[in-house]
């Protein structure tokens, strides 16, 4: 019967190519001025289901929750090897902490049924939490396994991981289902297949095909692109091209658990660092010069 | 998820691997005991195990006045589950305001799954912890004394400071070293509450199969802090300099291909094209000129220190800061600074 995986995956900013026209006035990121990336442990977190399904059989379902241009993420993911792919695209989505997300991808994965795992990567490298996947397998009520290393046997619905304890390692035995969160270490993502690339490059989501036919009629009257959106859609559906969009009310969520109401955590401030590197501060090498550097590397947080 | 409670206590979580207590959860009590005092409230240490109960006395000595002491042969051995039944069990029962927990593997792991079931927000990874006001000016509120919770976020380009209003308790991850952790008190008295926990199948489906511990590699990428030496150290002896200065730091040893060669350090300490690439919070490089290779393996770190006698030396054109002297008397100073800090 083999066994169904879900795996959650995440579009973030390139983190590691900030500058400062990345930050708006108010001290918050301005994602659009970043380039948009996989995250690179949900890559990992995807090999692992593949390499399941090919192994033992089953499916392979990727989703993610973002805003629209997330769909860029789930196109690679179907060009790697997914079966299934599921954008959860909802402006009441918004502002959610990790509480709130772990709550609406764990209502996305018990509308999509049955599941022998779900993958997450340990963390994605815009909030570095590691939060989300513990907090889905809370709500999913199955038990967690973290820092997964690899697989060491699977059969009769049990399966048995190394992970990655900080201090060594294990060997854990679980009944699935169960969630598993995946180092960067425990396997190489399969690059996309040509095939694949080439056929689900013209995937799309109802979003989006809503914007390419505005783009593409914006003159025409209401009911025309209503029609050629719905035209477009039954061809991609027809063609198994359309990817799956959910809303929060087709996952069922309770509102007061997503969003800004459904997190706990709220920003009270956020300060940037130097963002810039023109030029440096020049110390002096006595004692003052030094007790200064040391005392603004306190201030600033970079030493406890 | 449990109300604003001005009188709980400030709680740690204990943690504990095979009988001996992590170094960050004294660290904590450390912080903890300090916010406890400025609150006004009791200072409590959850610590689960089997046959553990003995340790409840070191976390009495850095301040604890109450250890939540859970015994169970169950919980023997670190799983998920289980010590999250002890934690929400215990969390419902005693209210505290704040739950600090390492931000080890462990801590990772197991504090998330608490606060979703509790539905408490979560901090991960904080360098740093303080009390204050916030004001809400849409609900036109204010809320006194909350837990600050400070961190690095995306990818270190900004620091955040996060707060949890309305649902508590409040609880933070709390990176390893950044507290620094008082000398304890053996003469502290202390309360040591014994408490029963009851846990269902589900707290026990998962089975340790084989455990094997491994002593601390040299963990370069994970790192928080670099202290880095090149050629210009000189020697093996004198490498000992940028040892000592990672140590008060609570920081890694890295090296350049110069001082590799040289054979002042292994190979593994090796930062650079051919070695390994970091990004730390803080670099800090001794006697290394900087050639594009060795940059290209640290210049993406969020504040770089270089310290080199040569003011032409490249290095200096990807440092936040630069001291031009010899290092010899620089680090020294340096380590004079930072120990004399918590006086300043």
């Amino acid at each position: 019967m083999g066994y169904d995986c879900v795996v959650c995956v995440k579009q973030v900013p390139d983190t590691s190519n900030v500058t400062g026209d990345a930050m708006k006035d108010d001290g918050t990121v301005n994602r659009a001025a970043l380039p948009a990336i996989f995250n690179p442990e949900d890559l990992n977190a995807l090999e692992a289901a593949l390499e399941i399904r090919d192994r033992f059989g089953g499916t392979v379902t990727a989703i993610t929750m973002g805003p629209p241009g997330a769909c860029e993420v789930l196109r690679e993911c179907l060009s790697r090897g997914a079966d299934r792919v599921v954008l959860i695209t909802d402006r009441r989505a918004a502002a959610s902490d990790t509480l709130a997300t772990s709550y609406i991808l764990s209502q996305a994965v018990r509308v999509l049924g049955s599941y022998a795992f779900v993958f997450c990567g340990r963390q994605a490298i815009d909030g570095d939490t590691a939060q989300v996947g513990p907090q889905m397998a809370e709500k999913l009520g199955v038990p967690q396994v973290t820092y997964f290393e690899k697989l060491v046997d699977l059969r009769d619905r049990t399966v048995r991981v190394r992970r990655n304890t900080g201090s060594g390692w294990e060997i854990v035995e679980s009944p699935v289902p169960v969630l598993i969160t995946v180092l960067d270490t425990a396997n190489e993502a399969r690059p996309a297949a040509v095939r694949r690339l080439i056929r689900y490059k013209r995937s799309r989501a109802p979003v989006e095909i809503e914007k390419e036919v505005a783009l593409a009629m914006p003159e025409a009257p209401e009911a025309a692109r209503a029609a050629e959106f719905a035209r477009r859609v039954q061809a991609l559906k027809d063609a198994g091209l359309l990817i799956t969009q959910w809303s929060l009310d087709d996952i069922k969520a309770d509102l007061t658990w997503c969003g800004l109401a459904g997190s706990p955590t709220k920003v009270h401030r956020i300060q940037s660092i130097i963002l810039t590197k023109e030029g440096y501060t020049e110390i002096p090498p006595t004692k003052e010069g030094v007790r200064q550097l040391v005392h603004e590397l306190i201030v600033d947080h970079t030493i406890g | 998820m449990i109300e604003p409670n001005r009188k709980g206590e400030v709680w740690v979580f204990a943690e504990q691997e095979d009988g001996s207590l992590n170094e960050v959860s004294l660290e904590l009590c450390g912080k903890a005991r300090e916010l406890a005092d400025r609150l006004g409230v009791k200072m409590g240490a959850v610590l689960a195990g089997a046959n553990v109960r003995e340790l409840s006395y070191r976390l009495i000595a850095h301040g604890a006045d109450r250890v939540y002491h859970a015994h169970d042969p169950k919980l023997e051995q670190y799983r998920t589950m289980p010590y999250a039944r002890v934690m929400c069990h215990l969390i419902g029962k005693y209210k505290p305001q704040i739950v600090l927990y390492g931000a080890t593997a462990l801590g990772r792991d197991l504090a998330p799954r608490i606060a979703s079931q509790m539905r408490a927000g979560l901090t991960a990874d904080c360098t740093d912890l303080d009390l204050g006001d916030h004001e809400d000016k849409r609900a036109g509120e204010v809320h006194k004394n909350l837990l600050l919770q400070i961190r690095p976020a995306f990818g270190g380009n900004i620091i955040a400071t996060i707060i949890n209003p309305q649902r508590w308790p409040q609880m933070a991850t709390v990176r390893e070293g950044v507290m620094r952790m008082n000398d304890g008190n053996p003469k502290r008295s202390g309360e040591i509450v014994d408490e029963r926990i009851e846990f269902d199948d589900l707290d026990l489906v998962l089975r340790i199969i084989e455990r094997h511990r491994e002593p601390r590699k040299v963990n370069l990428k994970g790192a928080r802090i670099i202290v880095a030496g090149g050629g210009g150290v000189g020697s093996k002896d004198n490498f000992k300099l940028v040892h000592e200065l990672a140590g008060v730091l609570g920081g890694a040893v890295g090296a350049s291909r110069a001082a590799v060669d040289g054979g002042y350090i292994g190979k593994e300490h090796q930062i650079g094209q051919t070695g390994t690439t970091v990004r730390p919070a803080l670099y800090v490089a001794c006697g290394i000129s900087g050639a594009v290779q060795h940059r290209a393996g640290m210049e993406e770190s969020a504040k770089i220190v270089a310290i080199n006698t040569n003011k032409d030396a490249p290095i200096f054109s990807v440092a936040h800061y630069g001291v031009v002297g010899d290092l010899n008397k620089v680090i020294p100073t340096m380590i004079e600074a930072i120990r004399e800090r918590g006086t300043a």
